[in-house]
């Protein structure tokens, strides 16, 4: 708290960033949120901006009308507001450039937020996922796959989780061996296996041959990876690089494997770019798609020249690779990258979504990201920013994983559990720094933090509320009749994600959500369904036992209200979704319950009588 | 009959056919005066039966002996026949190219289609202008319905009603008339019952280089407006267009001869342009590379979603002046057959909700393109991959449709019909078995008979197993405004009909079916839930009489 100067500053007006709209209203600073109420009492809006999440505050030179103050969120959502005078904006502003640069992990929210739980629940929130169970759901250990060791203790990798898996054949001085020849000593460990045919899927870092290089050890490692899958003679190596990064890397001692020296490997570049392209390019896209009154001639050659398309296409590109090799060779594919936290991630995780329809699960994309993601040591510390670090580390490495994912989604509705809001609560926590999931770089860091016994669990609160992310079209035979899916990456079906990118932009949205719609139907339905089972045994209990027993039951009461909870209402047109509250806005605000994080009302209507 | 001698070789066995997302079949090709038709004779096969006036385009290759046809349609499909023997495929191909193509009107195969269908409700019959204007009877008594044009010698793009201001005398029309291109003087279009204002449509003034006036058409206009009010005349041509547009004869009113009025000018494109809008569209679409910078860079050269943003942009704003203004609005182009037609037509569909109806959508179409002389035949003889050079061929209907499915995106539960009826009309507007879309104006049509020779379309549409395909599970009337959003990040391509061909959509329909299970289940147990809530209660009340013994 001892960073905020003004808590209060009342006659603010909020611009909106499309149109000449404004709204004023008042803005509070607490020592986790920036809020602005609207005093607008009829459709009064508040938003809630958690520090967190922003990413950059910038103050404009004063104006006529006032000091104009612009935050851009990690969430995408940009407010724009003009305080009246000078001095409280320079006091915000400056208050908030201290509290978006935390120093350490302390600082950060998870750490303060308490959400109406007793330790017992918390506590069973950390334990909803098991990685152990994971593998034993792919059928490892097995009779070519065991768990090993030798990473108990951090001690041959400290961004690698503890438990490890690896082919039988794979002795300690093999591991050992190999980890000293890849970068960050991340050698190669299996990540997913495809029971059906026995094959692996494993990831690792590059190696560090330099131009010339070899380590017999290494060489062993992928020779056992080989052996372990009886299918195919050869390891598939897909390099998730360009070919002239990974060329450049070789000066620097590090590289890609010589294909002369791995007997029985088939190696392959797929030209992903780096974390500092995809950075760039999302900016760029950012740019375009912010420009007001755009037109859509420089909508699309903005599209274009961001390229950001064209590299979720490539990361698309790859997994499907990896998946036919998989799936249709039956081969075992090791992915690389540089470091193997990046890329190497993206491609296994959306390879195995591919694959795998437990992973289009609910429960299944919890564990998938914890796997390939949280423990195998993708840095979500760095590349989201959470401390004051370095920027050449951030990057929208996962958020371009979530449009992926979504991607697919939109190509196979049926396919998978859960819906788009997911994927936006998902990436709305990974910067929110609430829950303990996503701190951190690795599993280690997250060890020294005690965030388990400290922090509260995403994956609990996404399921308290799963019902929202329920995919209304998802069949559960499709994973039968499609156990592979198989993804179309012609360009004209990738698509621009809107309801990310515009996530808080309203005006651009459907005015109306078939998905919400639907949603509130299937509920309806099981609530219908609930009705009748009651009715229909109050109705067998008065004939037959009529005779019996005079003072029949009534039929259930909440019963009666069932019929009037399905009507629909067309959205927007009611405003007072949270009004219940703005009698005690003198208060302050840290007290008050926190609106849930994404507002999933996309359509807040312009439709007028 | 004349078109055996077209026809050299009716029939070929042994013809391979392939086509997007079905299994190549075997069969016997056969040509018929109107039809290509490919039979496996195998009883589980689905056959071919594409009317030669679906063909837009075909293409001939030959391997030895095998020769390869590729026959692209008016609908954007793209379909492969092999066929054995070089002089029969060259036969067919002569005889497809003629039939495709032919130019006479009597020749049309809605003057020679019987319906397999029991006809409940004569189409022809049921959008009569007689009866739209007893709707507004009911409304105002300010208009009157004139018989000015009743053979079609004052306008001959205009039906033989028009609506017109009460005050207004028939003289007067037809001094306007003499002064508007085509002859298509300001009549109603639509009546927007909240505040009593009016949308109008007409074509430009001609008023030349040197300004010509006419008072009897100030005076038309100027009848519309209330005392003391403006009004908004929305000219879908930029400035510089309307300019040169004098030069013609044509031009735009000026603001000395137009003082209660004021003129907005928006930037809707020429049919020729979009003609090639649609072609450059299609290629995108149908290019293979995997080059996502490439597909967007060719998306954008298309200008097609420009075309689509610039549309609703200026229908938008009629609405605007009309609703939220409380002005009234005269909507015209060049012909005022075309964009303006656009304009009032989706204007409409912002703020009627009647429109959104399916029956309100089929008179919204008799109405504002129908009947208000959009010239079909011409505008839909040929579709994106005619070789051809376009006459007087624009997707124009198709880009109403766009900009229609672009707001029903955008407001999924406020219409009655699914994109199915658009697709459908888009269809068969470019070929069909009905008459509804042949001709260029009413007069052609009642010149043709067609209301007596051929199947109104709405006569198939307007049963009850139809209905019920073209129906939105999740329509809820909605008497509001709807306003959609024109950023370009709102705008889709619409899938539909230019991916229709280049994935399969079983996996979105099939979901689509998912949906419309829940929507009925829901309704399902909400009968049950009453029903049984009745007998309950029933019971009760018989109880009594159980318990004597």
């Amino acid at each position: 708290m001892e960073h905020i100067r003004t808590p209060k500053v009342e006659q603010v007006r909020l611009l909106d960033r499309f149109s000449n709209k404004s709204a004023s209203g008042t803005l509070h600073l607490t020592a986790t949120h920036l809020i602005f109420v609207e005093s607008n009492a009829d459709a009064a809006q508040e938003i809630w901006i958690l520090h967190h999440h922003i990413g950059s505050v910038e103050k404009l030179s004063l104006t006529t009308s006032g000091c104009p103050l612009v935050i851009q969120c990690r969430n995408f959502r940009v407010v724009h507001f003009v305080v009246q005078r000078e001095r409280d904006c320079h006091d915000i502003y400056s208050s908030l450039l201290r509290l978006l640069r935390p120093v350490s992990y302390e600082e950060l929210y998870a750490f303060s937020y308490n959400p109406k739980q007793n330790e017992q629940q918390r506590e069973e929130g950390w334990q909803l996922i098991d990685l152990g169970a994971e593998f034993e759901r792919m059928g490892v250990p097995c009779d070519q796959w065991q768990l090993t060791d030798v990473n108990r203790n951090y001690k041959i990798c400290e961004t690698y989780p503890r438990d490890l898996y690896v082919p039988i054949t794979a002795s300690k001085p093999i591991i050992v061996g190999s980890s000293k020849f890849r970068s960050k000593g991340r050698f190669p460990v299996l990540t997913y296996f495809y029971q059906e045919k026995k094959a692996a899927v494993c990831r690792c870092s590059q190696p560090l041959s330099g131009f010339s290089a070899r380590c017999l050890e290494d060489e062993s490692m992928l020779q056992a990876i080989s052996k372990a899958n009886h299918n195919s003679r050869f390891v598939y190596v897909m390099d998730t690089r360009p070919k002239l990064n990974a060329m450049a890397n070789r000066a620097a001692g590090k590289g890609y494997e010589n294909e002369d020296n791995y007997s029985n490997i088939r190696f392959q570049f797929v030209g992903i770019e780096n974390i500092h392209v995809m950075r760039t390019s999302l900016q760029k896209l950012l740019e375009v798609v912010g420009t007001r009154s755009l037109s859509v001639n420089d909508y699309l050659l903005g599209l274009e020249s961001s390229g950001w398309l064209r590299h979720v296409k490539a990361v698309l590109d790859a997994a499907i690779f990896l998946t036919k090799a998989v799936t249709v060779e039956g081969a075992s594919v090791l992915v690389h990258c540089s470091d193997g936290w990046d890329r190497t991630a993206q491609v296994c995780s959306l390879g195995a979504l591919l694959m795998d329809p437990y992973y289009r699960t609910i429960n299944g994309f919890m564990v998938l990201i914890e796997k390939d993601w949280i423990s195998f040591g993708h840095k979500f510390a760095d590349r989201c920013d959470q401390l004051d670090g370095d920027p050449k580390e951030v990057s929208p490495v996962f958020t371009q994983f979530l449009e992926c994912v979504w991607q697919l989604t939109e190509q196979f509705p049926q396919a998978f559990e859960f819906n788009e809001w997911l994927l936006l609560q998902i990436h709305e926590h990974v910067h929110s720094c609430q829950y303990g999931n996503f701190l951190a770089n690795n599993q280690r860091q997250r060890e020294e933090l005690q965030l388990k016994d400290r922090t509260h669990s995403l994956w609990a609160f996404l399921l308290s509320e799963g019902q929202n992310y329920l995919n209304p079209a998802f069949c559960h035979t499709y994973a039968e009749t499609h156990p592979v899916l198989e993804p179309s990456t012609l360009p004209c079906h990738l698509k621009f994600w809107r309801n990310m990118y515009h996530q808080f932009d309203r005006s651009m949205h459907p005015r109306q959500s078939v998905l919400k719609n639907v949603l509130t139907l299937k509920e309806s339905n099981r609530q219908l369904e609930d009705t009748i089972m009651k009715l229909e045994a109050v109705s067998t209990l008065l004939t037959t036992e009529a005779w019996h027993q005079p003072p029949h039951p009534r039929p259930p009461e909440e019963a009666k209200k069932c019929c009037s909870d399905t009507e629909r209402t067309v959205e927007g047109s009611s405003g007072s979704e949270r009004k219940e509250s703005y009698g005690d806005l003198q208060g302050t605000y840290g007290a008050k319950v926190e609106p849930a994080v994404v507002s999933l009302e996309f359509g807040v209507a312009r439709m007028t009588c | 009959m004349e078109f055996a001698e077209l026809i050299k070789t009716p029939r070929v066995d042994g013809v391979v056919l392939r086509r997007p997302f079905l299994p190549t079949v075997e069969g016997t090709l056969c040509l018929t005066g109107h039809h290509l038709i490919l039979s496996s004779r195998q009883d589980n096969t689905e056959e071919l039966w594409l009317l030669h006036a679906n063909i837009d385009a075909i293409e001939k290759r030959f391997v030895g002996s095998l020769g390869t046809i590729i026959v692209k349609c008016k609908d954007l499909r793209v379909i492969q026949l092999d066929i054995p023997g070089m002089e029969e495929c060259l036969n067919i191909a002569s005889s497809i190219e003629v039939l495709s193509t032919l130019d006479s009107v009597s020749l049309m195969y809605p003057l020679f289609y019987r319906p397999m269908f029991q006809v409940i409700e004569d189409g022809w019959k049921s959008f009569l202008p007689e009866d739209a204007f007893k709707d507004l009877e009911s409304m105002t008594e300010e208009w009157r319905l004139s018989d000015v044009n009743k053979d079609y010698s004052v306008c001959s793009s205009y039906p033989p009603l028009v609506a017109v201001p009460k005050d207004v005398d028939d003289d007067t029309l037809r001094k306007a008339a003499a002064f508007r291109h085509g002859g298509r003087f300001p009549v109603l279009s639509y009546y927007h019952k909240k505040n009593g204002m009016v949308m109008m449509r007409s074509g430009q003034p001609l008023t030349g280089t040197n300004g010509r006036r006419c008072k009897e058409d100030e005076k038309l206009i100027n009848a519309t407006l209330r005392a003391g009010k403006r009004g908004y005349i929305i000219d879908t041509r930029t400035v510089s267009v309307a300019q040169q547009a004098k030069a013609r004869g044509g031009g735009f009113e000026s603001e000395a001869n137009y003082p209660q009025w004021r003129r907005i000018h928006k930037a809707i494109e020429r049919s020729s342009i979009l003609q090639e809008s649609l072609i450059k569209l299609v290629e995108a679409c149908n290019d293979q590379s995997h080059s996502m910078d490439r597909w967007l860079s060719k998306l954008e050269a298309s200008n097609w979603q420009t075309h689509v943003k610039e549309i609703l942009t200026t229908a938008c704003l009629a609405a605007q002046c009309i609703d939220r203004e409380g002005a009234s609005v005269l909507v015209h182009g060049t012909e005022g057959t075309d964009s303006t037609l656009q304009v009032t037509s989706l204007a409409q569909i912002i703020l009627d909700p009647a429109c959104r109806t399916i029956q309100g959508f089929q008179a919204l179409v008799e109405r504002e393109w129908l009947q208000a002389g959009h010239p079909f035949q011409q505008r839909c003889s040929q579709s994106a991959y005619s070789n051809s050079k376009p006459r007087c061929e624009a997707p124009v209907f198709l880009l109403f449709l766009d900009c229609v499915w672009q707001i029903l995106r955008q407001f999924p539960c406020s219409f009655q019909f699914s994109q199915h009826f658009l697709v459908l009309l888009f269809e068969h507007t470019y070929a069909s078995q009905f008459g509804t879309f042949m001709g260029n104006s009413a007069s052609e049509r009642s010149k043709l008979n067609l209301s007596q020779k051929t199947v109104s379309l709405w006569s198939w549409v307007n049963r009850p197993q139809e209905v019920e395909r073209l129906s939105n599970p999740l329509y809820e009337a909605n008497c509001l405004v709807i306003w959609p959003s024109v950023a370009p990040q709102s705008l889709l391509l619409w899938e539909g009909v230019f991916l229709r061909w280049k994935r399969s959509s079983r996996c979105l329909d099939e979901a689509y079916d998912e949906m419309v299970h829940i929507i009925q289940y829901n309704k399902e147990l909400q009968n049950k839930v009453n029903n049984l809530r009745r007998q309950l209660a029933q019971l009760e009340t018989e109880e009594p009489l159980l318990q004597t013994p």
